[in-house]
């Protein structure tokens, strides 16, 4: 129950409840803000900034920003387009990213959304750095080529595992995931049964021994663009 | 390992408490007896504290003066700011590499020395600077970089090495540094003689919030850089839930080209301690934190001292000049070298033991802050403002300066000038008059407000120094008719690449793209259009990052590309056949020529 709490998006008014952000709120209406480093089980990171709207003139990101009775938001105009775009084509040059032979295409948020915002090619020279690949676990792996630094894998260990297997190191462009040991996830008391294993946006994190199980053509992003699930509620509530 | 060591952090974690939060000091105090932080190192300091080994890590790995490889028991940390390099830096910095035989970044084969390279270091009035451990060196030259190292292979003290003292409190017993002050121009606001807490006094004969309203009606502004009402800030805190609340100094001025908080820490740090008591009596707090950059830990045990003596005198403490149930305390937070850690949140994760990650906004640091209780985090100068404006009330503080941006502003010039230093003049002085004063001649460009703010020319001159127009944390640095100032903008963007936290896309990777892109164009391999993909790149970093670090940082290319577009389009080639101009067809088939093992047809 409650109170309800009035705003706008695009100029269409939007209800949400006392405490919820922009996102929650969006998400409920069915209209769909472009987001990477959010899960809705995590507290919002704000880091890869593709959520970022224009909230009552002054760019904010969605994921963090609580709502208030008669706040103008921005979402879908040309400028934030192509800002996202951008943001997108940064996160695709910073890393080596191969989506032809990696087993996350199809199920990759980041290969997602550069469909969804119209990316056929980063328009930024690509920066190839040298990145570790972790192997040594016998259930889990990871590929920092692919990595975003979104941080889900780093709060999902923590609050929804209760461990700490992963955190950030280094700073600036040399900032990537580290593992709680000397250098190898073996050493870790990571679980293939961990969130942590399951949360990874692109193809960092993945499960052994079931790569490539799911065909081309049913994967999860081959029938419908990203996003889809949320501007479907929409589209029942119109009918309902 | 060792048993020596295990013993050294165990007693270093002991007497922080065992307590994560004084992480900082933990791995402060264990990088300068160790000379790094091992893995072995780290797990114990995990294990002492409670928290995972891969946490100490981030930290280990956040901070510049820490290290997880060993570092000699002397480095020598060479200022690289473009001031230092104007004034002979490069020759300075190929003198030590000579004279010590490692390259930058090396160590000393016997172990003893590393030799590094450092953003600026709060000594730009007196390059090229290099601190030595926390000895800082002023007015290098080859001759002196070599005595330097000579003396060290002797004693291997770097305090021991002979150096006449600067002025003023840089000669007490507890500082001994040959930094000087370089006050140019002493205003009626900071630099005045004052009777000293007379402020303190007369703010204890108010109520907290008539104190919060008299600094309101002085419209003091925060002297950092940003600009924020003072009092709305100090109202917010007071406001704010908690039984705790902490008032926090930022002393942590990393912003290239600015040195004026170093000479108020020296000459004036009891207007500061009056300020930041006022501060806690204000808003409710019992706790401040003065935040000192870790370049400026020569300064550490004089302020301590200087904070002791206070004590005595019933200036902190408990019932603080006989106020009853008014206790307030002040202890210092050291730095490591991180020029994020100027950015309010990201200082307060910094004092939390933390990377200095900036936190996500909402809530706020009045609501919000250190440990999660309301914090007011405050610029130096502007806890000085705040004593003055008690002793001598809003209105005469309101009435210096101009209209938008009442009273002074300590500017921290440097570059090529004839008299570079701290002055403090009002605000609303014209760039023009400001150059004259500080003997600047045949300017081609002025920074003001360091890299985040702008870089102008000559057509700007006429304008001034305050908030409505030309707002400034203080760095000015001047550049003559000389200097290229594509090189400057690289400097700069190279400063930005090498402090940008990495937390959000746009810093990380943007101000890398952008430096990547002015290298182009210096090297001339640009093309037209190159200037508007700079421009939409800068603003797309500007409007989605997440601080103020790259909210800012893109500000040497932008506004550069609208002051100086004429020396970017001299570099760039057109080229009218609608080729790619810029393409090296030799250069693109030189890998698969390699592989091949032979030439290519066409070339």
């Amino acid at each position: 129950m409650g109170q309800t709490i009035k705003f706008t998006i695009d100029g269409t008014e939007v209800n949400g409840r006392p405490g919820q952000t922009i996102m929650e709120a969006a998400d409920e209406a069915g209209v769909y803000i472009p987001r990477l480093c959010y899960l809705k089980e995590l507290t919002p990171h704000g880091s890869c900034r593709v959520c970022t709207v224009i909230v009552n003139g002054r760019p904010q990101t969605a994921c963090t920003q609580p709502i208030a009775d008669g706040m103008t938001v921005e979402n879908n105009t040309p400028e934030l387009l192509e800002h996202r775009k951008n943001l997108v084509d940064m996160l695709f040059v910073e890393g080596n990213h191969f989506c032809m032979f990696c087993e996350k295409s199809g199920n990759c948020e980041l290969q997602a959304m550069a469909y969804r915002l119209g990316i056929l090619a980063p328009k930024y020279p690509f920066m190839f750095p040298t990145c570790e690949v972790d192997a040594s676990h016998p259930d889990i792996f990871i590929d920092r080529n692919r990595c975003i630094l979104c941080g889900r894998c780093v709060q999902a260990s923590k609050d929804l595992d209760g461990k700490h297997v992963f955190d950030f190191v280094g700073r600036g462009v040399h900032k990537k995931i580290a593992v709680d040991a000397e250098a190898k996830l073996v050493d870790t008391d990571a679980d293939v049964r961990d969130k942590a294993a399951e949360v990874c946006p692109v193809g960092a994190i993945l499960k052994k021994h079931i790569g490539f199980s799911v065909p081309i053509g049913k994967r999860l992003y081959d029938q419908k663009p990203i996003g889809s699930e949320i501007e479907e509620k929409k589209m029942t509530k119109v009918k309902s | 390992m060792n048993k020596d060591i295990e013993k050294i952090v165990k007693q270093v974690c002991e007497s922080n408490g065992q307590n994560k939060t004084k992480m900082m000091n933990i791995v402060t105090s264990l990088q300068e007896r160790l000379g790094g932080l091992s893995g072995d190192v780290m797990d114990l300091i995990a294990k002492q504290t409670k928290v995972h080994r891969v946490e100490v890590e981030s930290i280990v790995s956040f901070y510049s003066f820490l290290s997880k490889t060993p570092k000699g028991k002397i480095v020598i940390r060479l200022c690289n700011d473009i001031v230092d390099k104007m004034q002979g830096g490069e020759a300075v910095r190929k003198a030590f590499c000579d004279e010590l035989g490692v390259k930058i970044g090396g160590t000393t084969p016997d172990g003893n020395m590393t030799l590094e390279e450092t953003p600026c270091i709060g000594m730009c009035d007196q390059a090229p600077a290099a601190l030595v451990n926390d000895v800082v060196f002023t007015y290098l030259s080859t001759d002196k970089a070599r005595e330097i190292v000579r003396e060290l292979k002797k004693h291997g003290d770097p305090k021991k090495i002979p150096h006449r003292l600067g002025d003023g409190n840089n000669a007490h017993d507890l500082v001994r540094s040959m930094v000087h002050n370089g006050i140019r121009k002493k205003g009626p606001v900071i630099f005045s003689d004052y009777e000293a807490e007379s402020g303190l006094k007369k703010a204890l004969a108010m109520s907290p919030v008539e104190v919060i309203r008299e600094v309101k009606i002085a419209r003091l502004r925060g002297r950092g850089g940003a600009g924020f009402p003072t009092g709305m800030k100090w109202e917010f805190t007071r406001g704010a839930e908690g039984t705790q609340k902490f008032v926090i100094c930022n002393a942590d001025e990393g912003e290239p080209g600015t040195f004026k908080d170093r000479v108020i820490l020296t000459e004036k740090y009891d207007l500061l301690f009056e300020g930041m008591t006022i501060g806690g009596y204000a808003i409710g707090s019992d706790t401040g934190i003065l935040y000192l950059r870790g370049e400026y830990l020569y300064l550490k045990a004089f302020l301590e001292e200087m904070l002791e003596d206070r004590r005595k005198k019933g200036l902190l403490g408990k019932d603080i000049l006989h106020k009853k149930g008014f206790h307030f305390d002040i202890h210092i937070q050291i730095g490591a070298g991180a020029y994020i850690c100027g950015e309010e949140t990201s200082l307060i994760s910094s004092c939390e033991g933390l990377r200095g990650d900036p936190k996500t906004r909402p809530p706020f640091p009045a609501q919000k802050g250190y440990l999660g209780c309301p914090t007011t985090v405050n610029n130096v100068e502007t806890f000085c403002c705040v004593a003055r404006i008690m002793d001598r009330g809003a209105t005469w503080f309101a009435e210096i300066g101009s209209k938008g941006s009442p009273s002074t502003k300590l500017l921290s010039v440097s570059g090529d000038c004839s008299g570079p230093g701290v002055y403090e003049f009002p605000f609303g002085i014209k760039v023009r008059d400001l150059l004259k004063e500080v003997g600047a001649e045949d300017v081609q460009a002025v920074l003001i407000g360091g890299p985040s703010g702008q870089i102008i020319g000559p057509s700007d001159f006429e304008r001034t120094i305050c908030y409505d127009d030309l707002p400034t944390g203080g760095s000015i640095v001047i550049f003559n008719q000389e200097r290229n100032i594509l090189e400057v903008v690289k400097e700069y963007m190279d400063f930005f690449v090498e402090e940008s936290c990495g937390y959000c896309t746009p810093c990380r990777v943007g101000n890398v793209l952008l430096r990547n892109g002015i290298e182009n164009i210096i090297e001339g391999k640009g093309e037209p259009k190159d200037l508007d993909y700079l421009k939409e790149l800068g603003e797309s970093v500007k409007v989605t990052s997440r601080c103020g670090l790259g909210q800012t940082s893109p500000n040497p290319v932008l506004t550069t590309l609208k002051n100086f577009r004429g020396v970017y389009e001299k570099l760039v080639k057109k080229d009218e056949k609608g080729f790619q101009p810029t393409f090296d067809a030799k250069r693109a088939v030189g890998d698969a020529e390699k592989v091949a093992g032979r030439a290519s047809v066409h070339y």
